[in-house]
């Protein structure tokens, strides 16, 4: 299981400054059970989108986004939907995020923070991994996460070590940031790469006592 | 002339590089100091190069002020936290360091301690970022200083890339760390001055001083090496030809790095001339570039 968090409604909004048209993708996976991304969330996404004078040109929920050839598949009947939207406001895990944006060719913008739950998480489907680091950045690189991809976690772009488009920490690896960058090419979206990304808050990182409480740390937290 | 005056005076401007030697012996260092002392603008003091673990940066850039040098002290995100690297900044102010070069720094797997734990806790932009912010008197976190810092900030630019992606990516981050703060950039070797010409053509509309960086070549094997291993350095065909032909190959590998610096010379503000271990012949290379 991964854990997410909504991000607050005011980052979104941010994000969504100067995008009328917006598709919502939800999940029925980790994000239903964390309540973030389930029907009842994108629909209550929905109507506060539209409060906020945006135009939801479509939204569903798939079972799994982290599953790229199911969302392919269920999102194929809507495709009119999402093409005709600036933008995809996805609702779920990082996993899901950098999953689902990897099938949609539209500009994506994350709408949870993936929270650390402190080393257990569920599996993974393909290739997208998540650090849990409770502060999604995937709006400014396409949906690819720089903390994962990037062999350094560099966040602010590339370290100069990458050979013909390899990490130098392993020739094996592709350089996360040529990724990113061939990514927001493709999309027009460049200029997200211009953003200063202030150092990230890494407390953020560790989970929190309430995600940690088992009966065993309860036990261990009375004298 | 110190560093930063003599980037601002306009004047062609000579930086080199010196590593500390792994343990505590100084004598290498102090001997070449002597011999850099007046002959170039600036020294970079590197940090733990190619992550292998040496005396530091910080105390070399001290023993080179007492020498009467003019050090820029390179910082790498690679070894410390945000608290350890400001510390450090401050250390160096109190030192009175005045300059300060922000790099990301290789991964501990290229170095000889390859069971390192990298730190990264932030990057190169942040870090020309934090300084700036030092040099109005605050912290990273926004906590005043008693007594702020007084640093000319430098970052680093690969200028000639294998892809696409590469060039581009190094300009936009090019651009994020002047608007952080840098006011120089001093950048990988360069041995192809048309290419370093068209990097030219996009960078030099930022409007801050370039240095391009210089290796001179000691052997063919060491160019083939670099071409093989070192990300981001390219030496062209025919100047391997020219050192294979050549029958003093030490001697033609500083004929040609003081080539490249006259070649140089109209396209960008200065050359940072790093030696590795023949920091000794900068003098000589700078004399056969006319600029000695
Ligand atoms: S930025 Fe990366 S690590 Fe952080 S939540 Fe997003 S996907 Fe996960
Ligand atoms: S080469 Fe690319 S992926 Fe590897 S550490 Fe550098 S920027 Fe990150």
């Amino acid at each position: 299981m991964v854990r997410s968090e909504q991000k607050p409604f005011e980052e979104i909004l941010d994000y969504l400054e100067g995008t009328k048209k917006v598709f919502i993708l939800g999940c029925d996976g980790c994000a239903q059970a964390s309540q973030t991304g389930g029907w009842p969330q994108v629909l209550e996404m929905k109507e506060r989108l539209e409060g906020a004078g945006k135009e939801v040109t479509g939204c569903t929920v798939v079972d799994f986004l982290c599953q790229k050839a199911l969302v392919a598949s269920r999102l194929r009947p809507l495709e009119e939907q999402v093409m005709a939207a600036d933008g995809v406001l996805i609702l779920t895990c990082g996993i899901g995020v950098q999953a689902a944006s990897a099938v949609i060719k539209r500009p994506i913008f994350p709408g949870c923070n993936t929270v650390p739950l402190g080393g257990t998480r569920g599996e993974w489907m393909g290739a997208e991994r998540c650090l849990e680091c409770g502060d999604c950045l995937l709006y400014w690189t396409g949906g690819i996460c720089p903390l994962t991809a990037c062999s350094k976690g560099l966040i602010n772009g590339p370290c100069g070590g990458a050979s013909n488009g390899k990490c130098e920490v392993s020739k094996e690896k592709d350089c996360g940031w040529e990724l990113i960058y061939q990514r927001l090419k493709e999309l027009g979206q460049l200029h997200r790469l211009k953003k200063f990304i202030a150092p990230k808050d890494y407390n953020k990182m560790r989970p929190r006592p309430e995600i940690l409480s088992t009966s065993l740390w309860a036990l261990e937290q009375r004298d | 002339m110190a560093f930063k005056e003599a980037l601002q005076s306009g004047k062609f401007t000579v930086t080199a590089e010196v590593g500390p030697l792994k343990g505590t012996d100084t004598t290498e260092v102090l001997e070449v100091a002597e011999l850099l002392r007046g002959k170039v603008d600036g020294v970079n003091v590197t940090d733990q190069q190619s992550a292998v673990m040496r005396l530091g940066s910080l105390v070399t850039c001290h023993l080179l002020i007492q020498k009467g040098l003019d050090p820029i002290f390179q910082m790498t995100c690679r070894d410390r936290n945000r608290i350890a690297l400001q510390s450090d900044l401050l250390n160096a102010h109190v030192l009175g360091i005045k300059n300060v070069l922000a790099i990301t720094g290789d991964y501990p797997t290229l170095g000889d301690h390859p069971d390192a734990k990298a730190v990264y806790d932030i990057d190169s932009v942040q870090l020309v970022w934090t300084i700036n912010r030092m040099n109005q008197g605050y912290d990273l976190a926004g906590n005043e200083l008693q007594g702020k810092t007084d640093f000319f900030v430098g970052a680093v630019v690969t200028p000639i890339t294998d892809t696409e992606a590469a060039f581009e990516l190094q300009l936009i981050k090019m651009e994020k760390k002047i608007e952080a703060g840098a006011r120089f950039f001093q950048t990988q070797a360069v041995y192809d001055v048309d290419a370093f010409a068209r990097f030219m053509k996009r960078a030099e509309g930022f409007g801050v001083p370039i240095l391009a960086g210089i290796i001179p070549l000691k052997s063919v094997g060491m160019a083939r090496y670099m071409n093989k291993n070192v990300a981001g350095v390219f030496v062209p065909e025919h100047l391997i030809e020219e050192m294979s032909k050549a029958e003093d190959k030490a001697q033609r590998g500083l004929e040609i790095a003081a080539r490249l610096i006259k070649d140089l010379k109209d396209l960008c503000q200065g050359v940072h001339i790093m030696a590795i271990g023949w920091e000794k012949k900068v003098p000589e290379i700078l004399e056969l570039a006319g600029l000695a």
